[in-house]
């Protein structure tokens, strides 16, 4: 164990696992929204997220962002951002409309639910890693090679963005990683604000507690949850955006672990509690880089399971829990 | 059709089991012609498809009869697995016969392990509990030198052969012409010798091993303990107030699963000789449960229909290599959106679903007899 190298790095190892954690948090999202409102685990959350990826990827090698810089180059950021945006939000609401819609209308047990969210994120995830077996057959390798080739490998962009450093107090800070908390904290404020004040957040909230009071109060499930989902694609294509300017590069599988993670964070925090997410997801950012700096790298994700079981077996409803749980006794 | 079979007497019934069990172990010698596997080793295939019904059984009594979500079975699978081939050859020359043991033992006292902090939280908790901890298990094999890390591990002892090299006596094959059919006396069966080319011995002993645990599970279900464990599915807090020790009775179910897990996975050590942590993805603990449920959770004959699918499908088309994945999440989609219980849902389920909508229909004052006054 190295306990040194933690004592020494401590400020640079909390920040970077703080941006981790702020992507770990706005993924988190779509998994404690969409179980608050449906008790399911969405476990094709990670392929919404990993779509976001690689638009934004695509849009930034359509507009020619390694040539790009400046206000072009912020541009094309922004154009990214929507259009990471944009494609998570779509695969969100074409996964319910297709995974979940018919089997919450059967009322099916809520282990077909999960069945179903598995065989939609296979689904997802290998359309993605077939393209361009499907470029092959349709003769689109020669115009579209860059964006249909080598779904199985590390789709990457790396040296798009510089990296500048600098150093408050004697500690060198990424500007990527100021970026990546501010921004992901930011939304999550904003979210919170929107759930806790609209007319739709409170619809929302109402669905989470009792449904059918709630729609006999005028509100309607179906819109709500489909505003849910909505709400936890854009979060994730927010979160994918992010993870590509940080990791830069993507892959069809990349959803996995992320998603693993996320879920992990937003149970850390107490699933179905927003603010809860945003806490589980900082803290395991944190606790993993602390942890592969004093194991090593290798045990980064081990840790991630280890504290994942140690918190539920202190705190079997996480962290910021209780307040559902009260909610719903 | 169903009543027909119920209603014969018990030696007739008795006397078509042994039947079918015998087509079962004759099934790979008479290589039938659609059903055989055509490029690929039609007893292989069958092996795999004997250790998917073991692990699927298995984990039906954790998720389906106990109704425990486990999403992290392919970890107890792993410590049979890694047990096995750490005795057998990387720190230990011992017999498979007394490693698959030690291995299944290895594997239960992991599973108490495990459920004994966990099972207090419930539910998709313990979904993402029992995920972490098959992860976990996989991570410490990739990371761990004393266990091979990555590279895995080599030589893992075979079965003892029988008889010596030529085995007892041999077997031959059949061999489907057009129209015709031969013996192929070229092609032949040594049995019980187990060696690297023939994989027909290999099914053998997992079919021995499936009809061991069938009958084992035929037993438990049928006694006061299967009883336990559906009354727990079914309403965890009623049973307790029965009297029914809920805890101790998910331990336990936790533990006979993990126990198969173990065999299953030590079986498949030694047939493979070669593990690496590769082998123990978790995606196999969502096929293992997908086998389950596609099958109808609860209902072992079910459950080994849906392991036979899940199992077989994807080697007996391999033409579509590249699109199985793809095609069997478009099927977990379908099924489950066309037959939410699955193919085969056990009985009390049927029932209970029946007498919930009739109870309903009750209490609602009937709306269609209404509407036909009206």
């Amino acid at each position: 164990m190295n306990f040194e190298f933690l004592f020494n790095n401590l400020p640079e190892l909390t920040i970077t696992g703080l941006a981790f954690g702020a992507i770990y948090a706005l993924v988190a999202l779509g998994y404690t929204m969409v179980y608050g409102v449906l008790q399911l685990i969405n476990f094709a959350h990670s392929e919404v997220f990993m779509y976001g990826t690689f638009a934004m990827l695509w849009t930034v090698m359509a507009l020619n962002g390694a040539e790009a810089d400046g206000v072009k180059l912020i541009a094309i950021l922004i154009a990214a951002l929507f259009a990471s945006m944009l494609m998570s939000a779509v695969i969100a609401l074409i996964l319910e409309r297709v995974a979940y819609r018919p089997l919450i209308k059967r009322d099916a047990p809520r282990l077909i639910a999960l069945i179903s969210a598995i065989g939609a994120s296979f689904v997802l995830a290998e359309l993605m890693g077939l393209r361009d077996k499907v470029a092959e057959w349709l003769g689109l390798d020669d115009n579209f090679s860059e964006y249909v080739s080598g779904a199985r490998i590390n789709n990457s962009m790396a040296g798009v963005l510089e990296k500048p450093r600098f150093e408050v107090a004697g500690v060198s800070i990424s500007s990527i990683d100021v970026i990546v908390i501010v921004a992901a904290v930011g939304m999550m404020i904003l979210l919170d604000q929107f759930v806790r004040r609209s007319r739709l957040g409170k619809g929302i909230r109402a669905t989470a507690q009792d449904p059918e009071t709630a729609s006999l109060m005028g509100v309607n499930p179906t819109r709500t949850i489909q505003v849910t989902f909505l709400i936890g694609g854009i979060m994730a294509g927010i979160a994918a955006f992010l993870y590509m300017l940080k990791i830069e590069t993507t892959r069809f599988d990349v959803g996995f672990l992320l998603g693993v993670k996320a879920f992990t964070a937003a149970v850390l925090g107490g699933i179905g509690n927003l603010r809860g997410a945003l806490l589980g997801g900082l803290v395991l950012g944190v606790a993993e880089n602390w942890g592969s700096a004093l194991f090593g790298t290798e045990w980064r994700d081990v840790i991630a399971f280890v504290l994942l079981v140690l918190i539920l077996l202190v705190r079997p409803t996480g962290l910021l829990g209780e307040s559902l749980g009260k909610a719903r006794a | 059709m169903k009543n027909k079979l119920t209603g014969l007497p018990k030696p007739v019934k008795i006397l078509l089991w042994v039947l079918l069990a015998l087509f079962a172990y004759a099934l790979p010698l008479l290589e039938p012609p659609i059903i055989s596997t055509p490029g690929v080793d039609f007893g292989g295939v069958l092996f795999t498809v004997s250790i998917y019904c073991l692990v699927a059984l298995g984990l039906n009594i954790v998720v389906g009869y106990a109704g425990l979500l486990d999403l992290g079975y392919v970890g107890f699978y792993a410590i049979g697995a890694y047990t096995v081939a750490i005795l057998t050859s990387f720190h230990a020359n011992w017999p498979l016969l007394l490693a698959i043991p030690v291995g299944v033992v290895a594997a239960m006292v992991s599973g108490v392990l495990l459920g004994a902090p966990t099972l207090r939280v419930r539910g998709d908790y313990l979904a993402i509990v029992t995920l972490g901890f098959g992860e976990i298990i996989r991570l410490v094999a990739v990371n761990t030198e004393w266990l091979g890390d990555t590279r895995g591990i080599k030589n893992i002892a075979k079965p003892p052969s029988l008889g010596g090299e030529e085995g007892w006596f041999q077997l031959p094959h059949l061999f489907w012409g057009d129209g015709t059919v031969l013996l192929d006396t070229e092609d032949k069966t040594k049995f019980l010798f187990f060696g690297v080319l023939d994989q027909i011995p290999y099914y053998w002993m997992g079919l021995t091993a499936v009809i061991i645990v069938l009958l084992a599970d035929i037993l438990i279900k049928n006694s006061r303990v299967g009883r336990a464990w559906e009354a727990t599915r079914e309403d965890e807090d009623a049973a307790e107030l029965m009297g029914v020790p809920t805890f101790k009775f998910k331990l336990l179910a936790f533990a006979t699963g993990a126990f198969v897990g173990g065999l299953a996975g030590g079986l498949y050590a030694s047939r493979q000789g070669f593990i690496n942590p590769q082998s123990f993805l978790l995606l196999f603990s969502i096929l293992y449960l997908a086998a389950v449920v596609v099958g109808g959770q609860g209902n072992r004959w079910g459950v080994l229909v849906g392991a036979t699918l899940v199992a077989y499908l994807p080697q007996r088309f391999r033409e579509f290599d590249d699109f199985r994945v793809l095609v069997f999440g478009l099927a977990l989609v379908v099924l489950a959106t066309v037959r939410p219980q699955g193919l085969l849902p056990p009985r009390r389920t049927v029932r209970a679903k029946k007498l919930e909508h009739e109870l309903e229909e009750l209490e609602e004052g009937t709306g269609e007899e209404e509407n036909a006054h009206a």
